[in-house]
């Protein structure tokens, strides 16, 4: 599980995030939602480990980021806004060096790679040079990235943009089979997608959580589309009143 | 450690992928022959000259290590002054600008492996240019006698020079996304670490020891005439280790940016 507590981060005077507080459960999808520029790259790059957070903490597994990241990388995988693939490395090769830096023992790694070309339907392009790839199968490749060390956890920026209608599919398909033995951080601007394999919804604008709910509670009035419009805008005018 | 080497080991492969190190070595070899080839025929003009006036005071003082190796082993390091910045710059510069960095520094493994494994996989190339360069004292073994001593002493020198440069190199890479910057910095500074003893003589007595310290020629030159003095391996060791540090804080400080 991820439990955010306080979350606040500032680039010089910029504030980024502020205070910004959510659970995600295991087996739970939470989808994370938001305008762009809202904090939501800058939230999953500190619970992933790759910025230190400015205050606040967040707990994955009952580790805490600051203090045992190590453990907390072991147990997250991650897949950045872009796929983060080396260009000039063949698929296998580079899943064999994520392997072996996310700390899979030698016996183990061969397995470690099929199993993960496997499941991101990427074995009939294994010698292909990542540089020669699609949008859609470097988007793969990113994602067999995160998940060939088996982590408990998965945070994926916008998992698929960019991608054909039917890579869609087969992405969310994925995702919602990860899910149920993991916790899944997504965030996305589809909100299509959130509606059919996200359990709860987090909604943050300006770098405030303005909606944390399970997805069922959300859209028992009215569409996702309009709850997240009138989130993103109604959270000025609702300050204002309070 | 392991980590390390997987690092080292990835960094090493995609300099052959690319044409970076063939360009690299091309051009260091094909200059290192030019030189050796000049050097060697400067040393036959003169050979044949004392022969014909007969005089054996000068036909003493030419001998193949004075007059062959050291020039050598001096116009190479210049050469490494250029050509090691092209090596370094993409270390740390093309993670950052392509993504990758976010998954190395996500990734269970610790900034002090990354900076070595980074520092590994320079130092292999490098190793291997130098080796390669150890032609042309071996054809000076098989057909004449230079003092074997005094040339692996040089060509220690220039490893070590090699390795600081590197370090350096890594240090300035990891101070930006773009790889031009990387490799002119690196370059001005081992420039600057190459000429700042210049004005020794003239600086005084305390500050002219100083800039002969800091020099890197200093130390490089006394290697090349064989002598190994551990103040010259403490000067080289002391440059890897302070830029090694320098690059883990710089690399450890993105994360608090």
């Amino acid at each position: 599980m991820i439990e955010v507590r306080d979350l606040t981060k500032r680039y010089g005077d910029l504030v980024a995030v502020e205070r910004i507080s959510f659970t995600a459960n295991k087996g739970e999808v939470v989808g994370f939602l938001g305008p762009n520029g809202a904090g939501k790259t800058t939230t999953m790059r500190i619970i992933t480990g790759f910025l230190a957070a400015t205050s606040g903490t967040v707990r994955v597994e009952d580790f805490d980021i600051f203090d045992d990241s190590h453990e907390v990388r072991k147990r997250i995988g991650y897949l950045p806004e872009n796929p983060p693939l080396y260009l000039d490395m063949t698929v296998v090769a580079y899943l064999q060096f994520v392997g072996r830096i996310k700390g899979i023992p030698r016996a183990r790694l061969g397995d470690a790679v099929d199993r993960s070309l496997q499941r991101c339907g990427l074995t009939e392009v294994r010698r292909r040079v990542c540089g020669h790839l699609s949008k859609g199968f470097r988007q793969r490749v990113g994602l067999a990235q995160a998940i060939i060390h088996e982590p408990s956890v998965l945070v994926l920026d916008e998992p698929t943009i960019g991608l054909d209608p039917r890579q869609i599919r087969d992405i969310r398909a994925l995702v919602r089979e990860l899910a149920s033995e993991r916790t899944v951080i997504l965030s996305t601007h589809i909100l299509q997608e959130v509606a059919q394999i996200c359990q709860k919804v987090v909604i943050i604008n300006a770098g405030r959580v303005v909606v944390e709910d399970q997805i069922g509670h959300l859209t028992q009035d009215a569409p996702l589309e309009e709850v997240f419009m009138r989130s993103i805008s109604g959270g000025t005018s609702e300050e204002a009143i309070a | 450690m392991r980590n390390a080497l997987a690092i080292a080991a990835k960094d090493l492969r995609s300099q052959f992928v690319s044409p970076i190190a063939y360009v690299v070595l091309t051009g260091y070899l094909l200059l290192g022959g030019w030189f050796f080839f000049n050097l060697l025929a400067r040393f036959n003009t003169l050979l044949n000259l004392y022969l014909s006036f007969r005089n054996p005071e000068a036909m003493d003082r030419l001998n193949l290590n004075e007059f062959v190796i050291a020039p050598l082993l001096h116009n190479l390091s210049v050469i490494l002054v250029i050509l090691v910045p092209v090596i370094t710059m993409r270390s740390f510069a093309e993670e950052k600008r392509s993504g990758t960095y976010e998954l190395l520094m996500t990734s269970p493994i610790t900034v002090t492996e990354i900076v070595v494994g980074k520092f590994l996989g320079a130092f292999a190339f490098v190793c291997l240019m130098i080796l390669l360069t150890g032609v042309y004292p071996l054809i000076l073994v098989l057909y004449g006698n230079p003092e074997v001593g005094v040339v692996l002493s040089g060509f220690l020198g220039l490893l070590l020079l090699a390795t600081a440069f590197v370090s350096v190199g890594l240090l300035t890479s990891s101070f930006t996304e773009n790889q031009i910057i990387a490799a002119v910095s690196c370059l001005v500074t081992l420039l600057l670490l190459y000429v700042i003893s210049w004005p020794a003589d003239t600086a005084g007595e305390s500050v002219g020891a100083l800039l002969k310290y800091l020099s890197l020629t200093e130390h490089f030159g006394e290697l090349v005439k064989g002598v190994i003095d551990t103040r010259d391996l403490m000067y080289f060791g002391s440059i890897i280790v302070l830029a090694l540090f320098l690059t883990q804080r710089s690399v450890e400080s993105l994360r608090w940016r």
